[in-house]
């Protein structure tokens, strides 16, 4: 099911080298309608919490440093 | 867990499409007014345009087409039950439209003479403008809304309106997803714009976030604008749409059409005679799948590479650009392999069929001070371009609507009420997560209102629904987001509850696929050539009645009227 936050596979991928969200950039957690994209404290950087990602892209096309990919969720691919 | 109390003079609701315009029509009309735009997401990418569009499907440019050729056409299209009153507004209203936002800096196509460049999609008519860059339309639309002053505030859902002792509009109610705060918003006259119901049926492949349209719009207009005692119109003519199997993206014959891209069987075969999307032609589809003739595909692999190059620099950059990324997943190249389509969930949604808040032609609802607009109301085919225009209508008019009057006396019992509803999963101790309610509801959309709609089974379905209305009381939310989906639940539940309830109504079959009855094999025009309406009754249920259909601005033609009728090509025409 969906809620519980998600522990195995993600389908937004945040590379931690590029991600600059412990500078206070927070595009793609603005950015994203369904709001699943959070602050991971532990990293400083930014993980997917929620799987209810519609594969839409405004997160990875809005980071200034290119630093998301999206795959198409597990289920649909 | 605080409330905010927040005063305006009109409170716009839903960022997307028609919203956004709404907004920036009543300031740039009255710029003394305080105007607010709430959204749930950001209105900077929110709603269904979130990352651009790839072409309008309802331009009336002149030289092209005029608004007794489209209106005439929309209401053939959609078996005789239109306001022609309403379409004829978009109509006369969509050049304009298209220029002013060619202005703003959204590009539409031209051609080298620099005019627009429609194409021929409709089963009559030709208006279909494509928008090759139309990414950043959003990016545009923001910009106005800073240039006029509209205040704008994000990750709000608003869960239930406000309204006064003398029945006319007072405000709304909503919580923040991030904070958790309760927010109370008083306003004079308030303009809905919360899009389509487009998590009510699940997606074949079982995600609940796959769905054709945007999942914000989970049907929380529809539901709100019922239990503030509007009336909704048309909810039986659901959306059904034909999609890539799987992707659940538009395929999308709109944009490839034009280029020579059509729809085949599994012999390669076309089978109907135009790709735009209307309930004749979706039960064509049906049949088609049903009937050992399917899979179905969207063919392409005819076409030289560069136009297939074309095609994919629009289908693959603009309205859902992770379609190459799927296609790519698959192995799937459109110039050697036809592409699979299936029949999707359905949903309600008045911009691309009919269902929607019944809104006369000034974008008024039932309710004094309450507008609709953009797919949540129920101007048939209305699109993006409809949802600007009407937006742009309810604006203006609510600035009119407002002068002179005071906010509206209102009795506090309903906004403590409302916030106990809303709270109450977060209070819990335990229960049912939001999602797992909302996977079984879906569920039990598909198996009992997916067309065809058998009578026993709606009545199962309406049974099941009460029951999963009981499990409300056990839903439990561990967080603001959470809380979020769980009101998203209530409204999921009131549309399939009044989806069934609609369709159960009317005992004739119309609007092909979408209101296929086989227990009323017939289209019944001397009973039912009329609106059916729902409203929440005195018992606090939901009421059917029926609306006249408004005298014809434009008459039909008898020859004219069954044009839609007649979607199946009658030989199998080889490819």
């Amino acid at each position: 099911m969906t809620t519980y936050e998600t522990r195995g596979l993600v389908n937004i991928i945040v590379d931690p080298g590029k991600c600059i969200a412990e500078k206070g950039c927070r595009v793609c957690i603005d950015v994203c309608p369904t709001d699943i994209l959070i602050l991971d404290l532990g990293n400083g950087k930014v993980r997917m919490a929620y799987d209810e990602c519609w594969y839409c892209l405004p997160c990875q096309h809005d980071c200034p440093t290119q630093a998301i990919r999206v795959e198409i969720p597990y289920l649909l691919r | 867990m605080k409330t905010r109390n927040i005063e305006v003079d009109v409170l716009v609701i839903g960022g997307g499409t028609a919203g956004p315009m709404a907004a920036i029509k009543a300031r740039q009309k009255s710029p003394q007014l305080k105007v607010l735009l709430l959204d749930k997401a950001n209105v900077k990418r929110a709603g269904a345009i979130a990352e651009g569009m790839d072409s309008v499907n309802n331009a009336i440019i002149p030289g092209y087409a005029t608004p007794e050729q489209y209106v005439k056409e929309i209401t053939i299209a959609n078996d005789g039950i239109v306001n022609q009153a309403a379409i004829n507004a978009y109509a006369i209203r969509s050049h304009d439209m298209i220029r002013e936002l060619d202005s703003w800096g959204v590009k539409f196509e031209k051609d080298e003479t620099g005019e627009y460049a429609v194409k021929k999609v409709h089963h009559l008519g030709s208006y279909v403008l494509p928008m090759p860059e139309g990414y950043d339309i959003k990016k545009h639309i923001f910009k106005k809304l800073r240039k006029f002053g509209v205040e704008v505030s994000n990750r709000l859902i608003t869960t239930r309106l406000l309204v006064g002792r003398d029945g006319r509009i007072a405000g709304a109610m909503a919580l923040d997803s991030r904070s958790g705060e309760f927010v109370v918003i008083r306003a004079k006259a308030v303009v809905l714009c919360t899009g389509s119901a487009g998590r009510l049926g699940l997606p074949s492949s079982g995600y609940l976030f796959g769905t054709y349209e945007n999942p914000t719009n989970a049907g929380d207009g529809y539901s709100m604008a019922y239990h503030a005692g509007a009336e909704l119109s048309g909810i039986e003519c659901f959306q059904i749409n034909p999609l890539i199997k799987d992707y659940n993206g538009p395929a999308c014959a709109y944009v490839t059409g034009p280029f020579g891209g059509y729809t085949v069987n599994a012999r390669g075969e076309r089978f109907i005679k135009s790709d735009y999307w209307s309930g004749q032609m979706m039960l064509e589809f049906w049949r088609e799948l049903e009937g050992g003739n399917g899979p179905v595909y969207l063919k392409l692999d005819h076409l030289a590479g560069e136009t297939v190059s074309k095609i994919e620099n629009v289908l693959h950059v603009t309205e859902r650009p992770s379609r190459g990324l799927f296609h790519e997943g698959r192995g799937v190249n459109y110039r050697s392999d036809l592409v699979e389509m299936h029949i999707s969930e359905i949903g309600l949604c008045g911009g691309h069929s009919a269902s929607g808040v019944w809104v006369d032609e000034s974008a008024r609802t039932t309710v004094p001070g309450l507008y609709a607009a953009g797919d949540l109301c129920n101007v048939a085919h209305n699109y993006m371009l409809g949802a600007f225009v009407f937006g742009q209508i309810a604006g203006e008019d609510a600035v009119d609507y407002v002068v002179g009057k005071e906010q509206a006396q209102i009795d506090e019992e309903q906004i403590e009420s409302e916030r106990e509803r809303v709270f109450a999963p977060l209070l819990r101790a335990e229960g049912i997560p939001p999602t797992q309610i909302e996977y079984k509801l879906r569920r039990m959309v598909n198996d009992y209102l997916q067309p065809p709609k058998v009578t026993s089974k709606m009545e199962i379905g309406l049974q099941r629904f009460a029951a999963i209305g009981e499990d409300l009381k056990q839903m439990k939310a561990n967080n603001p987001h959470e809380l979020m989906r769980a009101m998203e639940v209530y409204a999921i539940l009131d549309c399939a509850e009044i989806a069934a309830i609609a369709s159960l109504y009317r005992t004739e079959s119309r609007w092909g696929l979408y209101h296929y009855r086989p227990d009323f094999e017939e289209r019944n025009d001397q009973d039912w050539f009329v609106f059916v309406e729902v409203k929440k009754g005195a018992d606090g249920r939901p009421q059917c009645f029926t609306r006249p259909v408004p005298p014809y601005i434009y008459p039909l033609d008898e020859n004219e009227r069954d044009a839609y009728s007649k979607m199946r090509v009658d030989t199998p025409l080889a490819a």
